[in-house]
Formats: structure tokens, C-alpha cells, sequence
């Protein structure tokens, strides 16, 4: 796990174990609810550079050649796209991808702890042919690697 | 564990692992028409995911809702043997939550 994150965690933690303290009897809320960092701005962002701003800390990427991303050229159904993203940078902290034109870009976020190898595969949903872009946070900066694919029955409706 | 939701294996070779996690979930976006009723499904998809080994996350995650249906994710992280375990949990935006463990092999 990075530092931000780390820091971030504890915050909340010792925020929560206050907040919890007084809400505890009235049960409406759980620690759970609590503690959750999901990143409701970047996952609500409508276009690549507001999810990137909110997201990951900025939308100035750099391409690299380092990322590499296994996508199928034609996935057809785009409903599930395999996507695989390996990178060779290191101090890596986070791992975004994003679909160019989904509705709501950012598909996920993925902090790797210190034992993790920055590299995954998932399956994502692509609304209609766009590019799949793999955004990597290492050293405070963003590097970027992107795949356009073709798909004949979009994913999102 | 025991798990309906979570299907994961882990394999260990030359000093690493591999997770391979396969979790039942309908990943609804919240724009899909019901195609009986038409009327849309509420979004329903998991937010948060962790997978920790040796009570450690080796791998933390926030997830949208174009994360495809019954999603499948895998990684591999340095160490583990077999007959270690490793944990995987997840919290959907309905509040709902499981988590399950696999054996090293």
C-alpha cells in the first residue's frame, strides 16, 4: 500500500473511531460506511480528464511504453472486455483504467500493496467503440498507455 | 470461509502467487432497461474489493459500476507457499458484503 494511502486509511480510522464512538448506539451508521474511500467525484466524472483530476491527482499523463495493455482487438460484446495491464515502472501506486467514451469513464482503481506485481487482469464493460486507457501512478507522476477497440454490441444498456 | 459469491484460486510457483478470483455479482450500471417491465434496474455493484495476505492487503481496489457482471479478477503478488492462505473481500454499493479465503496450492 502507498503512503497517500496509508495516510488516507489512517485519517479516516482515527476519524471513524471518534465518529463511530458517538454514533455507535443509534446504529445508523457502520464502521464500514464509515471507513469507505470510494471516490465518488472520480467515478462520477463524465470525461477522462475530470476522472484523472479526481481520481488519481491530475489529468497531465505521459505516454509510456512501459505499460503494456492485452486487450483483443475485436471483443464484439462489449459487455465483457478482457483487459489485461502489466507495467515494468516501479514505485508504482495506483493502476486506473478508464474507457474513453463509457458515460462514466473511470471503470476502477487499484492500489497495489508493496508484495503485489503492478500487473492485472479484469473485464470491463465498453459502451462503444473507444480507446481503454491504463493510467499508472508511480513516483507522484502519470504515465498512460491506451488501446482502441472495436466492439458491435455495446455494453452499458 | 465458506463463500456463494467468491470463487478464487491461488497457485504458487517460483516464489510467487497467482490469484485468480471469480465473484458472482450483477454489476448493474443503473441504465439497463428491465426488457418485461422497461423499467431500469437500480445500480447495484461492488465498490470496494481488497485481497490480504497474512492479514496484509496485497491488493486494495475501488471498482464503478463498468466493471463487467460476475467480475473476474486476477494478479499475482511476490511470496506465498502452498498451504498459506489468502483473503478476499468485497463491499457492494447496497452495503452488502462477503469475503473468502483460498488455500495456497
Amino acid at each position: 500500500m502507498n503512503t497517500n494511502m496509508k495516510r488516507r486509511l489512517f485519517l479516516k480510522a482515527s476519524l471513524a473511531t471518534g465518529a463511530v464512538g458517538l454514533v455507535a448506539g443509534t446504529g445508523l451508521l457502520t464502521p464500514r460506511t464509515v471507513l469507505a474511500a470510494w471516490n465518488t467525484a472520480a467515478f462520477n466524472a463524465e470525461s477522462v480528464g475530470d476522472a484523472l483530476k479526481a481520481g488519481m491527482g491530475s489529468d497531465a499523463v505521459t505516454d509510456s511504453a512501459e505499460i503494456t495493455l492485452d486487450i483483443p482487438d475485436n471483443p464484439e460484446n462489449g459487455a465483457v472486455v478482457p483487459v489485461a495491464v502489466a507495467t515494468t515502472l516501479t514505485g508504482v501506486q495506483s493502476i486506473a483504467l478508464l474507457v474513453e467514451k463509457n458515460v462514466k469513464p473511470l471503470c476502477g482503481i487499484f492500489y497495489p500493496g508493496k508484495r503485489m506485481k503492478p500487473g492485472l487482469s479484469i473485464r470491463v464493460k465498453v459502451g462503444e467503440s473507444a480507446d481503454i486507457i491504463a493510467v499508472v501512478k508511480a513516483g507522484d507522476k502519470l504515465y498512460s498507455a491506451r488501446k482502441a477497440v472495436k466492439v458491435t454490441i455495446g455494453g452499458c444498456g | 470461509m465458506a463463500s456463494n459469491s467468491i470463487k478464487m484460486k491461488a497457485k504458487a510457483e517460483n516464489g510467487e502467487t497467482t490469484v485468480k478470483a471469480l465473484i458472482k455479482h450483477p454489476m448493474e450500471t443503473g441504465r439497463r432497461k428491465d426488457k418485461e417491465t422497461g423499467e431500469a434496474v437500480p445500480i447495484h455493484y461492488i465498490k470496494e474489493i481488497t485481497c490480504s495476505f497474512q492479514g496484509e492487503p496485497v491488493l486494495t481496489a475501488e471498482w464503478g459500476p463498468t466493471i463487467s457482471k460476475n467480475p473476474f479478477l486476477s494478479f499475482t503478488f511476490t511470496g506465498g507457499a502452498a498451504g498459506e492462505t489468502v483473503e478476499l473481500s468485497w463491499t457492494d454499493n447496497k452495503g452488502n458484503s462477503e469475503t473468502a479465503s483460498a488455500t495456497i496450492k
